[in-house]
């Protein structure tokens, strides 16, 4: 009796067991289905309003149901999308578009101009709750004639056209929200993009289907399902084990060991995240002195190197090299001896050390603690001593809308868009709320080039902001962060520099 | 009692959430918010008032049923808790049943072979099993079950392929009434990871308590009288000391039960099981005020229908009680 039970068991096992491998396993001999492991749940489906609309994260989500009113290339660089073309008048008192022609939404009704004009009024509505609309409200008469859309402007905004490839820059159907209203467009979202939405389990997954009459060509893959599975090491999981394609965000290190196994490619590239230090004008840190040599302390490369195993760029103004406003000439380098002198100057020594307080998040951005704990490491050799605490990012968000950030702070701040107004600009101009800096020397700078009508000098202008903000070191950028992405060798995945991992741009091998 | 615990909860909850650092409000602050969009928007959350006062604003909505509406999800929050409380409930009650029967086995095994090299080999599974916590059984089930030998489903709860006819999100208990025995399978593989990595410590609880429980017993006249009378070992330890024996470790079950429900937060997270835990810390992360209260509440309550249940099973099975 007990020999029969014991075969009986192991039968069992052994049948579950290869009943689940061929179950599981399925996923990688046939993509029939792309599979995609994602970091983060989506919480929301309109892509205008709410705290989802600004989480740059999702927007590849978005982009994949909705269009954005201009295209913006993997490169950053825009192009022609749902609006064609697109420009001011000659005293830039009206913005023009051109829309594009014989477009379909999902459900099959036309797409018109009529839907771009009530995509921007409503944005700049401020009863519709879309986060940017201090943005969209700078144009106003919002008119549609033919395939032509023009706005007033009510107050010149440099960056009007950026934001329409930028967060809640989508233009949704008019006719179908205005007849199933909010709720009916979260239960059933639909757009202009390349997939429709087929079924959508909240925290779970979303499934999508290719659009055959997508604009842009239908999609490779026709059906796509994008599974929310936020845990790094089950992200890793997934892939390895071949449930899913394709997964994002992941340890270095795991990339590294998984990059080079049979059926799994890693493709890593520089994306607009960029990791930073923020300082506030609080002592110590209104001595120049100690500010500079905090930034001449840090030796980035190193850090990069030993920490992110590479994996980064280092930088030393808020601009990486793919922003319109980056100037490589603006250096900072590391210079240890030079920053001993600098705090010798201000009677501090490392048997004298100035003290202050950097707060950082743990976990949040890869490796966040530990280049913390790195740089005051090199910190102590010069004569700083810096008290480490740690911080969830909803504290650093309360602190920094205070204005009572510790004296350095780190963060990471996103700009896929590119704009120098999007990084500098509400990074370090005073009254923005994400401003940590509020030295009135830097808010005379920037002031006039919000509304700087001629390109060349509001590039140049920011340039020069830039120059003065590393000079004084008024804040420390650190680095800009490299996307690691794991797929199947079936897959190949195009990387956008925005970070957004987007369905329709990968192909099979 | 009930109604007290469950306002007690409610209060500790509510002002917990509001001391703590981080608000909502900051977490959504546009780049180029001023100090009248900060204030607008405190206001429109009704963040703006005193905290006594923003409490009497939600009790007053939770007595007509209004919990108010979650800042992330944009939706009631109440719809929201309840959809995801049958997966969170589906979980741990599978998991409990793994836990019971991987526990009484090694309890009743232990007895059976009591002071040889079996028993020995069980107080090792358990020692293990009490002192590596649920998360980390979780990732040594991943690396097996999921990645060297994918046995399992590492994330989600049913295959996004599938076509699911359920009307209500009990889908386990619905698929076997429909029997859907495909559907059945496809929750199972998704739901065995995690509802093991919650089992495992549990099991060890029981397993300990009950194979002492029942060494105790074996030593009782009664179990003497039924071994003189020519019973056999298996016979006596499942059908004379067993029954007795088994009482201090159903309290236990039960206390032990409302700590793998708090369990499921983590592991839910980590299979990406859709779950409340897992709704909790996107709540938490977000500062989602409504929906976290929410949770508190849903979960408050579950904990005490459940020590509510222990103790009438209890009285059930015990006669002193009962006759008391």
């Amino acid at each position: 009796m007990s020999e029969l039970s014991r075969r009986t068991v192991l039968k069992g096992s052994t049948a579950l067991a290869v009943a689940g491998m061929i179950g599981t396993r399925a996923y990688a001999q046939d993509i029939d289905e792309l599979v995609i492991a994602y970091n983060v749940n989506l919480p929301s489906w309109d892509p205008t309003v709410g705290l989802s609309a600004v989480n740059p994260t999702l927007q590849a989500i978005y982009q994949s149901v909705f269009d954005q009113f201009i295209l913006q290339q993997p490169d950053l660089s825009p192009a022609p999308g749902l609006v064609t073309e697109w420009g001011w008048n000659d005293d830039k008192s009206q913005i023009w578009m051109k829309v594009r022609e014989g477009v379909t939404w999902h459900d099959g009704s036309p797409f018109t101009a009529e839907d771009v004009a009530w995509s921007l009024t409503r944005a700049g509505d401020e009863a519709t709750g879309n986060p940017i609309q201090f943005i969209w409200s700078t144009i106003g008469n919002v008119k549609a004639e033919g395939n032509m859309v023009t706005a007033d402007v009510v107050r010149f905004e440099p960056t009007i056209f950026k934001w329409m490839y930028f967060l809640t820059g989508y233009v949704l159907p008019k006719a179908y929200y205005e007849k199933v209203g909010p709720e009916g467009f979260e239960a059933a979202p639909i757009g202009t993009g390349p997939y429709m939405v087929d079924k959508f389990e909240r925290n779970a997954f979303v499934r999508l289907k290719a659009n055959p009459n997508y604009w842009g060509g239908k999609p490779e893959f026709e059906t796509v399902t994008i599974k929310f599975v936020t845990d790094a090491a089950s992200r890793v999981a997934e892939i390895e084990s071949g449930n899913a394609h394709v997964t994002i965000e992941m340890p270095y290190e795991e990339y590294d060991r998984l990059k080079g196994n049979a059926n799994i490619e890693g493709t890593s590239a520089p994306i607009s995240d960029i990791g930073m230090i923020f300082l506030n004008d609080v002592e110590p840190m209104l001595d120049e002195n100690v500010r500079k040599a905090a930034a001449l302390a840090i030796d980035k490369k190193l850090i990069i190197d030993r920490l992110l195993s590479g994996y980064g760029v280092a930088i030393d103004t808020l601009q990486t090299p793919d922003y319109i406003a980056y100037d490589p000439s603006i250096t900072v380098g590391y210079d240890p001896e030079k920053a001993k002198e600098l705090l010798a100057a201000s009677g501090f020594s490392p048997d004298n050390p100035v003290k202050f307080k950097i707060q950082t998040t743990r976990g949040f951005k890869p490796k966040d603690y530990e280049i913390i704990q790195a740089i005051v490491g090199l910190w102590r050799k010069v004569g700083i001593e810096a008290e480490i605490e740690v911080y969830e990012i909803a504290k650093h968000f309360e602190l920094r809308a205070a204005d009572t950030l510790a004296p350095a702070a780190f963060y990471n701040w996103g700009n896929s868009v590119g704009d120098p107004t999007t990084s500098t600009g509400f990074a370090m101009f005073g009254p923005s709320p994400h401003s940590v800096w509020d030295g009135e020397d830097l808010v005379d700078m920037i002031g006039p080039l919000w509304g700087e009508a001629d390109e060349e000098k509001r590039i140049q202008g920011w340039k020069d902001v830039d120059r003065y903000i590393a000079e004084n070191a008024l804040v420390i950028p650190l680095l800009q962060y490299v996307q690691p992405i794991l797929h199947s060798s079936a897959v190949k995945v195009t990387p956008h520099a925005s970070g957004a991992l987007l369905p329709h741009l990968m192909k099979r091998s | 009692m009930m109604a007290i615990t469950l306002f007690g909860a409610a209060v500790i909850v509510f002002v917990v959430i509001r001391i703590v650092p981080g608000n909502p409000i900051a977490m959504m602050l546009p780049p180029g918010a001023t100090d009248e969009d900060i204030a607008r928007l405190t206001a429109h959350y009704g963040l703006d008032k005193s905290i006594p006062e923003q409490f009497v604003v939600w009790l007053t909505g939770v007595l007509q049923g209004d919990f108010g509406t979650s800042i992330s999800l944009r939706q009631p929050v109440m719809p929201l808790v309840l959809g995801r409380l049958p997966a969170t409930l589906e979980l741990s009650i599978f998991a409990l049943v793994l836990a019971v029967i991987i526990g009484g086995a090694m309890a009743l095994t232990g007895t059976r072979f009591r002071g040889g090299r079996t028993e020995a080999v069980i107080d090792v599974a358990n020692g293990a099993g009490l002192s590596i916590p649920d998360f980390l059984w979780a990732l040594v089930l991943i690396l097996t079950l999921g990645v060297l030998y994918p046995v399992f489903h590492i994330s989600g709860r049913i295959s996004p392929s599938l076509d699911l006819p359920f009307t209500t999100q009990f889908y386990a208990f619905e698929s076997i009434l429909r029997l859907r025995f495909d559907l059945w399978w496809d929750l199972l593989k998704h739901m065995f990871m995690p509802a093991l990595a919650l089992a495992i410590p549990l099991a060890a609880i029981i397993g300990q308590l009950l194979k002492q429980s029942l060494k105790e017993t074996m030593h009782l006249d009664y179990v003497v009288l039924a071994r003189t009378k020519g019973y056999g070992e298996n016979h006596v330890i499942l059908f004379e000391a067993l029954r007795n024996a088994v009482l201090p470790t159903l309290t236990l079950i039960g206390v032990q039960f409302t700590f793998l429900i708090g369990g499921t937060v983590i592991i839910e997270r980590l299979f990406s099981y859709e779950g409340l835990g897992n709704m909790a810390i996107d709540a938490v992360i977000n500062r989602d005020l409504p929906l976290i209260q929410g949770i508190v509440l849903v979960f408050a309550l579950l904990f005490t229908v459940v020590n509510l249940v222990v103790d009438l099973t209890y009285a059930l099975l015990n006669p002193r009680l009962r006759h008391a």
